[in-house]
C-alpha cells in the first residue's frame, strides 16, 4: 500500500465519520420525538408512532436508502445530493431502533417516580424534564453508545445504492484497480474497528458505572 | 408533481420477484441454523472452555461485531477467490453470513447460558443425569428460552441484511430488483415494491419463529406467559 492509497481510504474513512456524526445527530432528533410520542396518553398517536417503528424495523437499510435516493426527486422534482440522501435513509432508520431503547429507558424509570412527580403537582412536561428524563438518560447511555456503533457499521452500505463514498467504497475501488483484496479490505476492516471498538468498550464501562446502585 | 407511478411495468417481474425471495429465505434459512450452531458453540467455549479458547472466542466476536458484513463479505469473497477459491456465489454468501451472526448469536447465547444458575446444576447432579442431558435440558433450553426474543430480533435482522450480499452478486431479492431498475428505470416503483416485499417477509420470519417458539417451550405455553 503506498501513500496515495492510504490518503484514499482516509479520505474515505472521513466521510464515514461525517455520515456517522450527522445521522447520530438527526437521528437523535427524531427518535427522541418518536420514543415521547411511543408512550403519548393519546392513542392514535402511540399508534403512529409504534407503526413506524414497525414498518422501519422490517424493512432492509438498503431499501430504505433507494426510497430516500429516488423518491425526493419525484415528489419535488430535484435531485438528492448524496451526502444528504445518505443521511435522510441512515435518520429514518436509526431512529426506528434508537427511539425503541429510549422508549424502554423511558418505562424503566420507577412508577412511583412518575407518580410521585405528579403528585407534586408537575406538568408534564416538567415531569419529563426534571424527573424521568435525568433518570432515563442514566439508563439508556449504555446502550445509546453500542448504538453508535451500528450507525457507523451502517454506513458501509451506502455507497451502494446511492454512491455516497465512504470507507467501503474506497476500499473496493482500490482492490479494483489492485486485486490486493486482503490488504485493502483488511485495512477498511481495520479503520472500522479502531473507531468502533472504542465505542463497544466504553458502552460496556458505562453500563458498569451507571449500573452501580442495582449490583 | 407530474410523476406518472407505473407499478404494471415492475409487477409484470413476478416469476422473478418470487425466485429473488425463495433465495433470501434461502440465505437466511442456513445462515441461521449454521449461525446459531456456531454460536452456541462459541458461547458454551466462551463460558467453560480454557482459557485461551476463551480469549479466541473473545477476539473472534469483537472483531466481528466491530466491523460491517459488507467488508467481511468482501474480505471473505474476493480474498477466497483472488487465491484461487471457487465456489457456487451463494456458498461465499452463507458462509460469510454464517461468521457475522454467529459472533451475535455468541453473545446473546452467552448472557442466556450465565443465566442459568449453579443449583440448578447441581440439583440435575443431584438427579442423576449425565452430562448430555444436563447440557440440553438445564443448559440450552432455559437459557434460549430466556434469549429467544433478542434471538428472534437477531435473525430477523439477519434476513433483512441478505440484500447487502447483493453486491457481491447473489441473485436474492434484492440483486433481483436492481436488474428489474436497469431493464425499466422504474427504480422509485422498484423500491416501493421491494420494501413492501421485505416487510412482509419479516412479517413471516416473524411469525415463524414465533411457531417455533410455542413448540420448544411448551412450559412457556403451559404457563401461559407470552415468548
Amino acid at each position: 500500500m503506498n501513500w496515495q492509497q492510504a490518503y484514499f481510504l482516509l479520505q474515505g474513512l472521513w466521510g464515514t465519520i461525517v455520515l456517522s456524526l450527522l445521522t447520530f445527530l438527526f437521528g437523535g432528533i427524531l427518535a427522541f420525538v418518536l420514543a415521547l410520542t411511543r408512550i403519548s396518553p393519546l392513542v392514535p398517536l402511540r399508534f403512529l408512532a409504534a407503526t413506524y417503528i414497525q414498518i422501519i424495523q422490517g424493512i432492509p437499510l438498503l431499501v430504505i436508502m433507494g426510497i430516500c435516493y429516488f423518491g425526493p426527486a419525484i415528489v419535488g422534482g430535484y435531485d438528492m445530493p448524496a451526502l444528504a440522501a445518505a443521511t435522510l435513509a441512515m435518520t429514518v432508520y436509526s431512529a426506528a431502533f434508537l427511539a425503541d431503547i429510549w422508549r424502554s429507558a423511558l418505562q424503566a424509570v420507577p412508577k412511583p417516580q412518575w407518580e410521585a412527580a405528579e403528585c407534586l403537582g408537575l406538568t408534564r412536561w416538567q415531569r419529563m424534564r426534571q424527573v424521568i428524563i435525568p433518570q432515563a438518560i442514566r439508563i439508556s447511555t449504555p446502550p445509546t453508545v453500542g448504538f453508535m456503533v451500528q450507525i457507523i457499521k451502517n454506513t458501509s452500505i451506502a455507497s451502494l445504492v446511492i454512491g455516497y463514498s465512504e470507507l467501503g467504497y474506497f476500499a473496493k475501488l482500490l482492490n479494483n484497480s489492485t486485486f490486493q483484496p486482503f490488504l485493502f479490505f483488511g485495512a477498511a476492516a481495520a479503520l472500522y474497528f479502531i473507531i468502533s471498538y472504542p465505542l463497544s468498550v466504553g458502552s460496556r464501562v458505562l453500563e458498569r458505572k451507571l449500573n452501580a446502585a442495582n449490583r | 408533481m407530474s410523476y406518472q407511478f407505473n407499478f404494471s411495468a415492475v409487477l409484470g417481474y413476478w416469476p422473478l420477484v418470487w425466485t429473488g425471495v425463495l433465495v433470501t429465505l434461502r440465505l437466511a434459512f442456513f445462515s441461521t441454523i449454521f449461525g446459531f450452531t456456531l454460536g452456541t458453540l462459541c458461547a458454551l467455549g466462551r463460558t467453560s472452555g480454557s482459557a485461551s479458547l476463551q480469549r479466541v472466542i473473545a477476539v473472534y466476536v469483537e472483531v466481528i461485531r466491530n466491523t460491517p458484513l459488507i467488508i467481511q463479505a468482501y474480505f471473505l469473497i474476493f480474498g477466497l477467490s483472488s487465491v484461487g477459491v471457487r465456489w457456487p456465489i451463494e456458498v461465499g454468501a452463507t458462509l460469510a453470513l454464517v461468521i457475522n451472526i454467529g459472533a451475535y448469536t455468541t453473545e446473546i447465547m452467552r448472557a442466556g447460558i450465565e443465566s442459568v444458575r449453579k443449583t440448578q446444576l447441581e440439583a440435575a447432579e443431584c438427579l442423576g443425569l449425565n452430562r448430555w442431558q444436563t447440557f440440553i435440558h438445564i443448559v440450552l433450553r432455559p437459557a434460549m428460552e430466556r434469549v429467544y426474543p433478542a434471538l428472534t430480533g437477531q435473525y430477523v435482522l439477519l434476513m433483512l441484511v441478505t440484500s447487502i450480499l447483493s453486491s457481491v452478486g447473489v441473485e436474492e431479492l434484492f440483486g433481483i430488483a436492481n436488474r428489474i431498475q436497469t431493464e425499466t428505470y422504474r427504480n422509485f416503483e422498484v423500491f416501493i415494491v421491494l420494501g413492501f416485499a421485505y416487510l412482509v417477509l419479516s412479517l413471516f420470519v416473524r411469525f415463524v419463529f414465533y411457531l417455533l417458539g410455542l413448540v420448544l417451550f411448551p412450559r412457556r405455553r403451559k404457563l401461559g406467559t407470552a415468548l
